[in-house]
């Protein structure tokens, strides 16, 4: 537990951590960034909270009136 | 290089340690700046801007005692459960606001608490530094506390839970700096997970597609994304300059959020392993308590300790809404399952669902 270690082992323990961390492979952002705006415009026609839902559809739109579940 | 680690051993002091670690900051700092070719909102120059947003409350959750630490929707899409100071924890209807089920904890500042994933149980624990699961029974005058299951322990207060793909295990966070995955049936920790060097505050589980990872963020400014199976960190990332109160893993999986108070969010990109947007205005001066995101990923909602909730443009990094409502100070914040609506609970001891 980290509150229970020494200063000392903490370091050792995130020093451990960096020299696998310096390994990693990793991409560049001008790929990564391209995809992830990609992903999101693919997905953005189907996202209720920015296209909006109509009044009728949307369960948490005004209340009254009948739901069917 | 087995020459120059003999020699090191001796000198293994404090100061050794930190200058070695300080060395390997910088390098690893480099080796991702290579990568670093261009910013995310350039590359999102050309998507068309987001139209004006109206996003109004549309339910007001009244029945807490005081202030409501934690919310999680179930899968069905309608209910939630909420935790309090009070010790109380509540499951709503989130469309009619009717309260199905109450479970008085033997202690109080419950922080956190999660809708298994049939819907049939929910999670919770605190300063009690355990977590609990109590089954929700059909019969409203059933007492849930009898049944309840004491799953984690740890050896200070939970921060975060949350069911992995299934009822049977739980993910744990604790301010004793671990996280912990247990088996819910016989309380046993299946693997902890150790890397972080003070308390942790919150975690999030990929989405199931992504495999086997879960991300944590605690007050030593770092957020780490860990291998389930293994226990192993696989990338930390310490950008923030101050304590991370909340992650969310971005819908795809390849990216992560955080939020701060340091009064930011950030996003990183796990296949470039950086920071790739910061959430900020100089108006915003306030800790982030809580993240989410839309359905697609668009949008960023953030909890304020002002109170407020701003939403963001991941992509442009531009802020496109600014929500008021709470009285005090917003402490946590989920998108509904299906991304209808989104619901924020407060210190002003009531949840709103905004849609």
């Amino acid at each position: 537990m980290a509150r229970d270690m020494s200063d000392k082992d903490i370091l050792k323990m995130e020093l451990e951590q960096l020299q696998k961390e310096v390994k990693n492979t990793r991409e560049p952002v001008s790929k990564t960034a391209k995809e992830i705006c990609e992903w999101v415009e693919a997905q953005s026609a189907e996202d209720p909270l920015i296209k909006g839902v109509p009044e009728d559809k949307n369960p948490f739109r005004e209340k009254g009136g009948c739901i069917i579940t | 290089m087995a020459a120059q680690e003999v020699a090191s051993q001796p000198s293994d002091t404090l100061t050794t340690l930190k200058t070695e670690s300080e060395t390997l900051k910088t390098k690893l700092e480099e080796e991702r700046a290579k990568l670093h070719d261009v910013e995310l909102h350039q590359v999102a120059e050309k998507i068309e801007a987001l139209g004006q947003f109206v996003m109004k409350t549309r339910r007001t959750l009244k029945g807490h005692g005081n202030k409501v630490l934690c919310m999680d929707w179930c899968k069905d899409k309608r209910r939630i459960v909420s935790s309090s100071q009070d010790g109380k924890v509540i499951v709503w209807d989130a469309f009619t606001t009717n309260k199905e089920h109450a479970v008085t904890m033997p202690c109080t500042w419950v922080m956190a608490c999660a809708y298994a994933p049939s819907g049939c149980a929910v999670a919770c624990g605190g300063l009690d530094n355990k977590c609990s699961v109590y089954p929700l029974s059909l019969d409203k005058n059933e007492n849930l506390a009898a049944k309840k299951k004491s799953v984690a322990m740890h050896t200070n207060y939970l921060s975060a839970c949350c069911f992995t793909n299934s009822d049977m295990q739980i993910l744990t966070s604790s301010g004793d700096g671990t996280c912990a995955l247990w088996d819910v049936e016989s309380g046993q920790m299946l693997q902890s997970f150790h890397g972080h060097a003070a308390d942790v505050l919150c975690l999030d589980l990929a989405p199931s597609e992504t495999g086997n990872t879960f991300v944590s963020g605690g007050c030593d400014k770092k957020a780490c994304v860990w291998d389930m199976r293994t226990g192993q960190c696989i990338q930390s990332f310490e950008t923030h300059e101050s304590d991370i109160n909340s992650v969310r893993y971005y819908p795809s999986g390849d990216a992560f959020a955080s939020g701060s108070d340091d009064a930011t969010c950030r996003l990183y990109d796990l296949r470039a392993d950086r920071e790739v947007a910061i959430y900020s205005k100089e108006s915003i001066i306030f800790g982030t308590s809580s993240v989410d995101f839309s359905l697609s990923g668009r949008l960023l909602f953030g909890g304020y300790n002002d109170y407020t909730i701003n939403v963001w443009d991941v992509l442009k990094g531009t802020r496109v809404s600014i929500l008021f409502g709470h009285e005090n100070r917003v402490s946590t914040l989920r998108v509904s399952p299906d991304g209808t609506a989104f619901c924020s609970g407060s210190w002003d001891h009531t949840l709103r669902i905004w849609a």
